[in-house]
């Protein structure tokens, strides 16, 4: 997993039937520092509760159509969880 | 593999339930010296009891996670497998 912050949602009408009933939610991946850490990306929700702002976690390929139920499908980043609590021993230096 | 240190924690309440209850550690890349990398990181889930300061194998691919969990429907990718003790590079010349 890696760290995200949500910055906005999408609606998608027209889509694979194994995506209906998923949200959308564009994500922007950040460093360790919650830096901006390239450019953002298009996930599903498998928090279920995430919205614009939260800081998250996330995870791309099998793993991300993993965290849905069925598992079977066209997915390939999901978010994971909503971060509370984000503790770095010594934030200079690090990634 | 990945040799990492852990850096520090991360909390979730709200969170996929395969999650809930599991530890999840903030592991910066280091080089065999030691050093850390300074560009790559991993959130990983803890199967070894591992602490902030400890250096760290990560296992970074979800069939070896899958594997390791018991579980072939475990949607996790990347887990801290081991605590290393020690690294010994003869050479340090060209090992990163």
């Amino acid at each position: 997993m890696r760290l995200g912050r949500v910055i906005g949602t999408l609606v998608a009408t027209v889509k694979p039937d194994a995506m209906k009933g998923l949200k959308l939610l564009i994500v922007r991946p950040l460093t360790a520092n919650l830096a901006d850490d390239g450019e953002p990306f298009v996930a599903t929700d498998a928090s279920a509760q995430a919205s614009s702002g939260d800081l998250v976690t996330w995870e791309a390929a099998r793993e991300a159509a993993l965290l849905h139920d069925p598992w079977f499908i066209p997915v390939d980043h999901a978010v994971v969880g909503i971060v509370d609590q984000h503790a770095l021993e010594n934030p200079e230096g690090t990634p | 593999m990945i040799l990492g240190r852990v850096l520090g924690t991360v909390v979730s309440t709200v969170q996929h339930p395969y999650y809930r209850g599991r530890k999840q550690l903030l592991v910066g890349a280091v080089l065999p010296d030691g050093s850390l990398d300074g560009t790559r990181y991993i959130l990983a889930l803890d199967m070894v009891g591992a602490g902030v300061g400890e250096t760290v194998l990560v296992e970074d691919e979800g069939n070896s996670a899958r594997q390791i969990l018991a579980d072939p429907k475990a949607p996790v990718r990347s887990l801290i497998v081991a605590i290393v003790d020690e690294v010994d590079v003869p050479v340090p010349d060209r090992v990163a």
